[in-house]
């Protein structure tokens, strides 16, 4: 009988072609979880939203045995941060913890890798969206699953009927509610320039667009999507500050164009200043995700009816929009993490994500692109189609202020709203850009600290 | 059997009488500051629980690095303080603060002297009415206020241009902002000084006012000369408490105009609050809510100083 020899040089071998078998391996459900998994969930905005989440789950707990318990948790005063904050630094609580914006950055060091998860999923669905990534996938490792749940871009919610009148825009017939039949030539003529022009018609017709300029997140996306559009770079991937650029220029004239022809309280709107001056049915146009209009279509049914969602406008380096995807992160602290896995894989699957845009009314939004089919955003009415240019469809693409900084550089960027402060200064405030400019740089020299 | 008797009578001895260490612990619980001390324990674990370990935990925390990995020392205090943004929310806390404690207290001793001078069968009607703004939950009445002030759809706006006036830009106008959380602070934090000043004024002898009254004093004089130097005690300690309560304030910043516009209205807890939860970086947060900590702390030694030696002139 053979004996093999078991030599320090083939333990190391089997060790390392182990290692490198579980790192790159995708992620194979443990079905055999049990016991109790406990979830510490964003509390969603849209009645019934939580419910569908529940379904899910419950379905997914029956058949695995494992009792799963969820908490939502409103966002409300950053309830759910503090909530995380404080898990993170007892080293106890949920299993699972929804993650808003740089939450997974900011938590890095308390969650487990999910490479193996986020592996199976880009497998059965392509590639995930470049903006989850540079939120979730820190050092090479993913430590956030990203969720449709509470996920949103930014792009244009416009009134069909104000702006055929005074703007002489027939939006619907730009954007119908079919991507192939979208003509570019005409697309690409939805420039910013074509937008500050319109802004500036509706404004002296008495209906003005509606952009926030405070320092909250509506804010913060639509103005870097509008940066990015112009190439603007803030601080690039290698620490250096850029911002000191003619693009910065030409993006700030755009900026106080668009200021001047906007009610002067943007400057001090929350997250629901926009939606609720749309909704007033003063408001010609804003940037937002279709709460707007959902809220619209309870409260103030003929506004709803003439609202149309679509891509907002194109500049010199491309078209792109703000967006701020939502994530799951597992602590590692969590005792039963096999299970929460499987059920992590589970909530990521299409049919899943399918009943939860379904239940939010097409406001959740995957961070996969094959998954921009979904029904719901063909059907939801009124008036029919007015949410299928939601997801980012033709040459739109998805930003994040702070990119393409190091994450935890960028999420300070973000969360002081450099931005937008950058914006009101020069407008509101009547500062020279250059001074403008100079004060950017000092508050992101203060970013880049150690 | 004897014997056996004896034996019993050594235990009973045993009983009655304790050894000298079970005497001196006796000695030790029967002590009246030891019970004193045993009362107190709750609230001792408390404090301890909920009030130094927080402080001491957040001095540690301000000492270390972004990632809370390495101790940097004072580097987060030397940081902050090489920031314009941080010198602005400097001034705007001290604006904010000392502003509404003035007012506060002005108005305060003014609706004290209006309450003491009614019949005492209407004073309790008043005491009641205008203590309810102190009584409702700060984040309730603070989002109360805020729906007057709203950007867009104000309550006094639509009063104003109803008697044709022009629009305020109340919370979007940094300045009108910064006025429009003072106000409410006032609002809120008057009542408190008004009872202790009632209270204050009620312990004035009287005599002193009929002897004064018959040396022909006025009511100013009365005033200055009486009313204004048997308060001054109470007056610097409600303005000592007032002062750490408004340094301290979160919830009306924050509620109202979350520290915009361009970061005009942020004080110490709510720029804490940015840089800490929001952005991440619990060590900045921490420095910077510390900050508040050596200013009130010399507040409080002048203002004490002043209360123990007037204490001592009155003994």
């Amino acid at each position: 009988m053979g004996q093999s020899r078991l030599t320090r040089r083939t333990v190391l071998k089997t060790a390392a072609l182990g290692s490198a078998a579980v790192i790159t391996a995708p992620y194979v459900s443990g079905v055999h979880a049990a016991g109790t998994l406990t979830l510490g969930c964003w509390d969603h905005w849209v009645p019934g939203a939580n419910k569908a989440f529940d379904k899910i789950c419950k379905e997914w707990g029956d058949k695995n045995q494992v009792d799963v318990h969820i908490d939502y948790i409103t966002s409300q005063g950053e309830k759910d941060k503090l909530t995380a904050a404080a898990e993170a630094q007892a080293g106890t609580g949920h299993d699972i913890m929804s993650h808003r914006d740089w939450n997974i950055r900011i938590h890095q060091n308390s969650l487990e890798p999910l490479d193996d998860v986020i592996a199976t999923l880009i497998k059965q669905y392509g590639p995930i969206s470049p903006v989850a990534e540079y939120l979730a996938k820190i050092k090479g490792t993913w430590r956030g699953v990203p969720t449709a749940i509470g996920s949103q871009v930014k792009p244009c919610c416009s009134r069909i009927d104000l702006y055929k009148q005074h703007a002489a825009l027939d939006l619907q017939a730009m954007f119908p509610p079919d991507e192939s039949k979208w003509d570019k030539a005409t697309t690409d003529k939805w420039t910013w320039d074509a937008y500050v022009e319109s802004a500036q018609k509706l404004h002296k017709a008495g209906f003005p667009v509606g952009l926030p300029m405070g320092q909250t997140s509506d804010a913060v996306d639509w103005v870097g999507g509008l940066f990015n559009a112009y190439g603007v770079v803030f601080i690039d991937a290698k620490d250096g500050i850029k911002i000191n650029s003619d693009e910065t220029r030409q993006a700030m004239e755009i900026a106080r164009k668009i200021m001047e022809a906007s009610p002067p309280e943007v400057f001090a709107w929350d997250d629901a200043g926009n939606n609720r001056w749309l909704i007033s049915g003063k408001g010609s146009g804003i940037m937002n995700p279709p709460s707007a209009w959902a809220v619209a279509k309870r409260d103030n049914l003929k506004v709803a009816e003439q609202c149309w969602t679509h891509p907002v406008p194109k500049g010199p380096k491309g078209r792109f929009v703000g967006q701020l995807p939502q994530f799951y992160g597992l602590w590692q602290f969590s005792k039963n993490k096999t299970a929460a896995k499987d059920l992590l894989l589970h909530i990521s699957q299409k049919e899943s994500v399918a009943q939860l845009v379904a239940a939010s009314f097409g406001y959740d939004l995957p961070s996969f692109k094959t998954m921009y089919d979904l029904d719901t955003w063909k059907t939801v009415e009124p008036p029919v189609g007015t949410v299928y240019g939601y997801p980012p469809r033709a040459d739109e693409e998805t930003s994040m202020f702070g990119a393409p900084a190091r994450s935890e550089v960028g999420a300070q960027m973000y969360n002081q709203a450099i931005n937008t402060v950058m914006v009101s200064k020069f407008t509101q405030g009547k500062e020279k850009l250059d001074e403008v400019i100079k004060w950017a740089e000092k508050e992101l020299e203060g970013t880049l600290r150690a | 059997m004897a014997d056996t008797v004896h034996s019993w009578a050594h235990a009973l001895n045993g009983i009655r009488t304790p050894s000298s260490a079970q005497r001196g612990v006796l000695r030790f619980m029967r002590r009246r500051s030891t019970i004193a001390f045993l009362m107190c324990l709750p609230l001792i674990v408390i404090i301890g629980g909920l009030v130094i370990y927080p402080a001491l935990y957040s001095i540690h925390l301000s000492m270390l690095n972004k990632s809370q990995t390495r101790f940097i020392g004072l580097s987060n205090f030397s940081f902050l303080l090489s920031r314009d943004t941080f010198w602005m929310v400097v001034q705007q806390s001290a604006i904010f603060a000392l502003s509404a404690v003035f007012f506060k207290a002005l108005i305060g001793l003014i609706t004290a002297h209006l309450i003491n001078n009614l019949p005492s069968k209407g004073q309790r009607k008043w005491r009641g009415m205008l203590l309810v703004p102190w009584v409702i939950p700060l984040a309730l009445s603070s989002l109360g206020w805020w729906w007057l002030f709203d950007p867009t759809h104000s309550a006094f706006n639509w009063v104003l241009t109803g008697l044709g006036f022009e629009e305020i830009s109340w919370l979007s106008s940094p300045y009108w902002a910064r006025f429009s959380v003072i106000l409410v602070n006032v609002w809120y934090g008057a009542p408190f000084f008004l009872i202790m000043y009632l209270a204050a004024l009620k312990s004035v002898p009287e005599q002193l006012y009929e002897a004064a009254a018959i040396d022909g004093a006025n009511a100013w004089q009365r005033f200055v000369h009486i009313t204004l130097p048997m308060m001054r005690n109470i007056i610097a300690i409600t303005v000592l408490f007032s002062l750490i309560v408004t340094f301290a304030n979160f919830d009306i910043v924050q509620i109202m105009t979350a520290g915009g516009p361009r970061n005009m209205t942020h004080v110490f807890a709510t720029y804490a609050f940015l840089l800490g939860i929001r952005s991440g970086d619990l060590p900045l947060g921490a420095a910077t809510s510390l900050f508040m900590f050596p200013i009130l702390a010399v507040a409080a030694v002048f203002i004490l100083r002043g209360v123990r030696k007037r204490g001592k002139e009155v003994g």
